[in-house]
């Protein structure tokens, strides 16, 4: 917990106590960490032969796997940037149907919301990927990802766009009324400029979740990063050594990723009214995203 | 129109099973992501650094990296550390893993947001430490953490047809890719099928977080 206000400040016992404590915990995780190691060690997990490629600059397999590995990183940023921008135009879009349009459209809308956003994003890349080769529209196998990804993630924007410009005060739209702006001028000029600076840091966060998701494209053969190791394991026998680098590999991206969005968070609560300090802290997850 | 959906009914009984299968994922995943989750928040906030250190970690490597990356690792990684279990429960224990991550920050945001004044006032009229914890700010932090929680569990049902993709049977996405692949049904009335076995889910689950977040949702 970070507020301290749940108990006293710890005196000496209690601060030996709290040593105690750590150094026992300190050794058990350790313990468990030093099993896995050796167990990793005896069944050759850590033989030159499976981290060669990887780490040895003078294997022989060392460039191509790594230029293989760095076009197939290429692939995700690509789709995961397509992906994002699609979904940001879509989701706008869903945002100001539902915000501006007749009800019965807007239930419309709000149905096709609740649908997109209950099916799992696999499904949706494998529909893409089946159901529009069917209609004849035949595309290379990125904008079946891309669309897949679409379909999932701009309903989720959409719904982030929405409360974007519902948490605006109201004066904002009534002051653009009063100055004669129409209800679609006073949302692209006033409003929405207004709810993307809100917005920024929950759509940061959500590119990490897009980011992530392009590893679904293995499923459907997009040529991506998991696919790439996929293919290459079979040569060189060493999944758990690759699929370390890879996760590796993704976690500094998202990790840069969600810092980014944190700071972004920071500035913008910083610059727009006189928060008190710590206030960052409670609102530190208003972007998390649940999951991909 | 109903010939055109054949391969559905004619297999229904494998859907069903299969239904069933996505549906105990589901279950055993909510558990124990739910388990798993509040004791690396309490991991998080504890007075002792190691643990605090793990419980960032964990955090940190389990939401940034893709599920089906956790999935591989798990599957190829724990029979080299001499533990071997059915596929099944190499995927439910990926599934836990990370969707455990999303549900420690979900807990973890739910405690902080209760106001430090509340902690503040339970102990200027004499609670302990343990009275003040259970009577004033868990309860509250409790009205916080729903609508969070129920996001993250409702996006782990979605998350277990990566689990099925990955090729643990009895589950729709795979019985999907058995259908299609070994019995040559066409592949669209399938797919459709399936996707409706997952909206049977996340549907209900939907509707059913709303109405608890109104029961449990108290003005500020």
């Amino acid at each position: 917990m970070s507020n301290p206000v749940l108990y006293d400040n710890p005196g000496p016992r209690t601060r030996r106590r709290v040593l105690i404590g750590s150094v026992i915990a300190g050794v058990l995780l350790l313990g468990v960490v030093a099993v896995v190691l050796v167990r990793l060690g005896q069944a050759g997990q850590f033989a030159g032969a499976k981290w060669g490629p990887l780490v040895n600059p003078a294997d022989p397999q060392f460039s191509a796997l790594w230029t293989g590995l760095a076009e197939a990183l290429l692939n995700n940023v690509i789709a995961a940037a397509l992906a994002m921008s699609l979904s940001l135009v879509v989701g706008t879009l869903l945002a100001l149907t539902r915000i501006t349009s007749a009800s019965w459209y807007r239930w419309a809308v709000v149905g096709l919301i609740n649908l997109l956003r209950g099916l799992p994003v696999v499904i949706a890349i494998y529909l893409a990927y089946q159901i529009l080769p069917e209609v004849g529209i035949v595309l290379p196998k990125l904008w079946y990802l891309v669309i897949g990804l679409t379909a999932y993630n701009s309903v989720i924007i959409a719904e982030i766009v929405r409360s974007g410009v519902a948490s605006l005060p109201r004066g904002q739209a009534e002051a653009a009324a009063a100055v004669g702006l129409t209800r679609g001028q006073s949302l692209r000029l006033i409003q929405l400029p207004q709810a993307f600076r809100v917005m920024l840091p929950a759509l940061i966060s959500q590119l990490v979740v897009v980011f992530k998701d392009t590893s679904l494209g293995f499923i459907i053969g997009y040529p991506e990063a998991v696919r790439f190791a996929q293919i290459a394991i079979v040569q060189l026998d060493n999944p758990i050594q690759l699929f370390f680098v890879l996760a590796v590999i993704f976690i500094v991206i998202n990790y840069l990723l969600s810092r980014f969005a944190m700071w972004v968070e920071h500035r913008l609560s910083r610059a727009r009214t006189t928060t008190p300090r710590g206030a960052p802290e409670t609102r530190e997850l208003v972007g998390t995203a649940t999951g991909g | 129109m109903l010939d055109y959906f054949a391969p559905v009914t004619d297999n229904f009984g494998l859907f069903v099973d299969a239904f069933l299968g996505t549906l105990m994922i589901c279950l055993y995943g909510a558990v124990g992501s739910l388990v798993l989750g509040t004791l690396i928040a309490s991991f998080r906030v504890s007075p002792l650094p190691p643990l605090r250190a793990v419980g960032t970690a964990w955090v940190t490597v389990f939401r940034n990296c893709p599920l089906v990356i956790v999935l591989f690792f798990f599957a190829f990684g724990l029979p080299e550390i001499g533990i071997n279990a059915p596929f099944l429960w190499f995927g439910i224990t990926g599934l836990v893993v990370y969707t455990s991550a999303f549900v420690c920050e979900a807990v973890r945001s739910g405690i902080n947001s209760v106001s430090a004044g509340q902690a503040e006032a339970a102990r200027s009229i004499g609670l302990t430490f343990t009275q003040s914890l259970s009577t004033v700010v868990l309860p509250q932090a409790l009205r916080t953490v729903v609508p969070p929680l129920g996001s993250v569990i409702i996006a782990m049902f979605k998350n277990s047809a990566i689990v099925g993709a990955f090729g643990v049977g009895g589950e729709l996405f795979s019985t999907f890719a058995t259908l299609v692949s070994a019995r040559g049904l066409s592949i669209i009335p399938v797919l459709l099928g399936v996707a409706v076995g997952y909206l049977l889910i996340t549907v209900p689950a939907g509707f059913g977080l709303d109405v608890l977040e109104r029961r449990v949702a108290v003005s500020r």
